[in-house]
């Protein structure tokens, strides 16, 4: 079994990081959401939701770099510069490539907005 | 001798171009409407919307009348109502996103070098089932009935019979009909988009139009469901009294608010994105050169159509979230700055890089840009949730928006109409015309909406049909009418210079800009798109393949020709375009028209109540309906193969992925799927809100939602072991199959309705009930529309018109029984298990 995927053809690997990133999101908001609406469901304490939080966080981000490494690999490690627009396979992959990684550097950022305000709030207030 | 070959050559290929024009010819007389042609499609689409816009317009101009002084009573507080709520609905519904339908419709096509959508009579459905829709809508306000409560509908205020009259029904139901538009307009544009471009332009290559609107469509996808089953909802309570969104008896107001912003957010960007993707086409042309950052635009498009599903909240600022719950939304509407920025960026850099030419579109696009990127700066202000809360309902949220959405649509689509207008008719519209339309445009905008911003920091409400004199607001209040109507005086030019008859002019050059982009190659007085299908090799074929439009007219490339008088297009592959399929798509036809009518007929009579007229006109719809996909669908073609042109060789017939309808079928149950997500989020969200959301009454049967769960779970085994021994020739035996899935879903539905029905839930005692109830009805809804496809699949197959070579239609099926058994697995495990297990 290999650690790091091959190379696929498709192009569903350009939404990767989004996904994570609005995976990511669902789970800080629902997470807090339900909790802040039914504290007493698992009894533990808003600094648990924040670890949990936390926790979501790293996950998702590994999960981009992860994205971003297997984009940088699909852009040839930036041996060749953009436009990419000749008329071969090569270049096409290449600009799916370079485009999935500037989407990675997009989520990557966008989750750490994501989780900014567990560093600031420490409860649930209306 | 060569002289000889020469003449004949000539006459094969005047013999060619007669086939071909023939077959693409639109009919004639009154039954010119029964065309199915993007071409014309698009243009009536892009027509009515522009109708319905300066309807709206108008609407808009008696609301500033009316606030132009203090104390005034040009209008009633109630027609006042009625006014500013149609505005609302008419610009975004049937204006802001249909006109984007509309443009994609009519330049999709030759800008892929294409020589139709896929599923052209699925557009006309759709432009018939939105023209039908609009004016029933538009027309309630001439008989005092237009809808009142604002045009996000609130509850309690809007299921209020007494107080919202039947506006409110009318809203829902017209509104629901136009998604209907909305939905199959993206499954054209998805499917269009990733399967039938020119060969070649592989996806580096692809326009950026098409990138823009190919992830638009898939945000429409996402975003109209949910509010689809927001409308169920919400009928749902007005009509027969199921209470989701009565506090009383344990619904919840909010629900909608959520249900309404999960689509509304994305909703801007889906208004907006079309909008910058016209500027994307229009900025290099006039900047002469290729677009700087290519990728950078795709990580734009694709970056903001996801950002901007974690928007939605920032509308529910004010309602009493939890402040952490406040603070992601915050986070992710400063995020999705980061992308709006980087367009606007790419299109300062393209024109830093080229040599500007300052046309009519580049005034009206750089005006506009320039009026949203205030509108995107007053945007991040209102982001932040305690500003928010200061200009919450305050006309500094309308300043807000009319700055985002006029500048970031409107002027754009100005530019592009004065940018394609020679595609419509060969002739420019005329520059002066243009540059006045422009100059009262933009100054008359600023001077009205600019004002709003005070008048909201001065506290002034949306909404309000009056005020008093000694407030403060009057004077802002006297500029913004005198804007308004400086504004519509530059519109009306606008509309002159469109209306105007041009048939003195001569006719203009093919391509008068000088664009790099294939569309610029089709001619306004051939119906066809594309004499032949060219092979692109560039982003900019017309600027780099320097004889392309010279043998693309003289049919040197693919498809030539019609010999079989069939509308014929290529199939090509998503990532790096290989042509692997004719696809045949349907012609000119009344049928459209026939389900689009009859449809509409169902919603409105269901709007007053007249159940019999819904029955009637929903069974000729679905009538009509089987004779489109019987007589216009999964054709068994004459021959497996054809000749395309150029040594290729390309099938007619594919099943399963490989097939344009197969993937039809897949984004339309992606969408169901999402309306389904959305009700079981209501579920959910009932039992967060409450400490026991049962209120005690006895949930649906276990034994029953189980036995339900596994007859699905069966009834798909069964589907799917009739798709697989059909291939291997078993026909008596697929059919026997397909006869018992269809009895086992019939068992199958019973023990779903026996669920909540033997323990005697009553829908609108609680909504504990009524939530129960409604997953049940969609689930056994579905049911019944796979048992209509069971039994068709069935016909089919002993008409001879399903073979074991030829099984597109079962392939599809079985693709909608996939989604079936998620829908039903999950709704019956939910409804079955989960009120036990907590």
């Amino acid at each position: 079994m290999r650690l790091i995927p091959k190379e696929v053809e498709t192009l569903w690997t350009l939404f990767t990081a989004p996904v994570v990133w609005i995976a990511h999101f669902l789970v800080c908001y629902i997470g807090a959401a339900i909790y802040c609406a039914k504290p007493e469901l698992v009894g533990l304490s808003f600094s648990a939701v924040r670890a949990g939080i936390a926790a979501a966080t790293v996950i998702a981000l590994s999960l981009i770099a992860l994205s971003a490494w297997l984009a940088w690999r699909q852009w040839g490690f930036g041996t060749d510069d953009p436009p990419h627009d000749d008329p071969t396979s090569r270049d096409r992959s290449l600009f799916q490539g370079f485009a999935t990684l500037l989407l990675s550097g997009l989520s990557f950022i966008a989750v750490i907005f994501t989780a900014m305000p567990a560093l600031f709030l420490t409860e649930c207030i209306r | 001798m060569s002289a000889a070959i020469k003449e004949r050559s000539r006459k094969e290929y005047k013999a060619q171009e007669e086939r071909l024009r023939a077959v693409w010819a639109n009919p004639a007389g009154w039954r010119y409407w029964t065309s199915v042609n993007n071409y014309q499609i698009g243009l009536w689409y892009g027509s009515a919307a522009f109708v319905f816009m300066l309807f709206a317009g108008a609407l808009a101009l008696l609301m500033r009348l009316q606030l132009a002084v203090p104390d005034n009573d040009f209008l009633s507080a109630d027609l006042f109502n009625q006014a500013f709520t149609l505005h609302g609905t008419v610009m975004m519904f049937l204006f802001a996103v249909p006109i984007f339908e509309a443009v994609a419709i009519f330049l999709l096509p030759p800008m892929l070098g294409a020589r139709e959508m896929p599923f052209p009579r699925l557009g006309a459905f759709g432009f018939w089932s939105f023209f039908l829709g609009g004016i029933f809508v538009c027309g309630s306000i001439f008989f005092n009935a237009a809808p009142s409560s604002g045009w996000f509908m609130y509850p309690p205020l809007a299921t209020d019979k007494e107080l919202s009259g039947i506006g409110a029904d009318i809203w829902l139901l017209g509104l629901s009909f136009i998604e209907v538009a909305s939905i199959a307009a993206a499954i054209e544009l998805i499917v269009g988009i990733m399967k039938c471009r020119a060969p070649g332009m592989r996806i580096n290559l692809m326009p950026l139009f098409a990138w823009y609107l190919l992830i638009v469509a898939g945000m429409i996808l996402f975003a109209f469901p949910p509010l689809i089953a927001g409308d169920l909802l919400f009928e749902m309570e007005r009509m027969f009294d199921w209470p989701f969104f009565d506090a009383a008896r344990g619904g919840n107001p909010l629900l909608w608010q959520h249900l309404f912003w999960i689509f509304g957010h994305p909703e801007v960007y889906i208004i907006f994105l079309p909008a910058v993707a016209l500027m994307a086409m229009i900025v290099p042309t006039f900047s002469q050169r290729p677009i700087v950052g290519y990728s950078w635009i795709v990580l734009a498009a694709v970056g903001t159509g996801f950002l901007s599903f974690g928007l939605w909240v920032h509308h529910m600022f004010a309602t009493g979230l939890p402040q952490i719950s406040l603070a992601f939304f915050s986070a992710a509407s400063e995020a999705v700055a980061i992308p709006t920025g980087v367009q606007i960026f790419v299109f300062i850099a393209t024109m830093l890089a080229g040599r500007v030419i300052f046309s009519t579109p580049m005034l009206f696009g750089t005006g506009g840009l320039a009026i949203f990127v205030i509108g995107g700066l007053t945007g991040v202000m209102v982001a932040l949730a305690p500003f928010d809360w200061q200009a919450h309902d305050t006309y500094f949220v309308v300043a807000h928006l009319h700055y985002v959405l006029i500048g970031g649509m409107l002027f754009p689509v100005v530019a592009g109409l004065y940018y394609y207008y020679p595609l419509i008719e060969a002739k420019k519209l005329s520059d002066r015309l243009g540059r006045l339309a422009f100059w009262l445009m933009f100054c008359g905008f600023n001077i009205a909406f600019f004002p709003m911003h005070l008048s909201g920091l001065r506290g002034m409400p949306r909404r309000v049909f009056t005020y008093p004199a000694e407030i403060g607001w009057d004077w802002l209040n006297l500029i913004s009418t005198a804007g308004a109507f400086i504004f519509a005086a530059g519109v009306l030019v606008v509309v002159f210079d469109v209306l105007r008859p041009k048939h003195r002019e001569p006719r203009g050059e093919v391509n008068p800009w000088n664009a790099g982009t294939l569309e610029w190659i089709s001619e306004p007085e051939e119906n066809w798109g594309v004499r032949s299908i060219p092979i692109v090799r560039s982003r900019y074929p017309l600027w780099d393949q320097k004889d392309l439009a010279r043998k693309v007219n003289e049919g040197r490339y693919y498809l030539p020709d019609a010999e079989e008088g069939q509308r014929e297009g290529l199939v090509t592959s998503v990532l790096d375009a290989d042509p692997i399929q004719v696809l045949r798509v349907g012609g000119t036809s009344h049928v459209t028209i026939v389900s689009a009518l009859s449809l509409g007929a169902a919603f409105i009579a269901l709007t007053f109540h007249w159940w019999i007229a819904t029955a009637l006109a929903a069974i000729i719809c679905l009538c009509a309906v089987i004779y489109w996909l019987w007589t216009g669908t999964a054709e068994i073609p004459e021959k497996p193969e054809k000749d395309v042109g150029l040594g290729l060789s390309l099938p007619l017939y594919a099943s399963g992925p490989d097939s344009v309808g197969w993937w039809a079928m897949f984004i339309t149950m992606v969408g169901d799927g999402t309306a389904f997500a959305s009700l079981v989020f209501g579920y959910f969200f009932y039992w967060t809100i409450h400490a026991d959301f049962t209120e005690g009454i006895a949930g649906p049967d276990a034994v029953w939602s189980l036995a339900a769960a596994i007859l699905f779970a069966a009834a798909w085994g069964l589907m799917v072991a009739a798709r697989t021994i059909n291939r291997r020739g078993a026909t008596p035996a697929m059919r026997g199959l397909l006869v018992l899935s269809l009895l086992t879903t019939v068992a199958a539905s019973a023990a779903g309705f026996a669920g909540p029905w033997s323990p005697g839930m009553d829908p609108t005692s609680h909504v504990y009930p009524a939530i129960v109830w409604i997953l049940v009805i969609w689930v056994l809804a579905h049911a019944a529309v796979g048992t209509l496809m069971q039994a068709y699949c069935l016909a089919r197959s002993l008409a001879g018109r399903l073979t074991p070579k030829h099984d597109m239609d079962l392939s599809n099926v079985v693709l909608y029984w996939h989604f079936l058994l998620v829908t039903a697995v999950i709704t019956f495990a939910v409804i079955g298990l989960f009120p036990a297990a907590m």
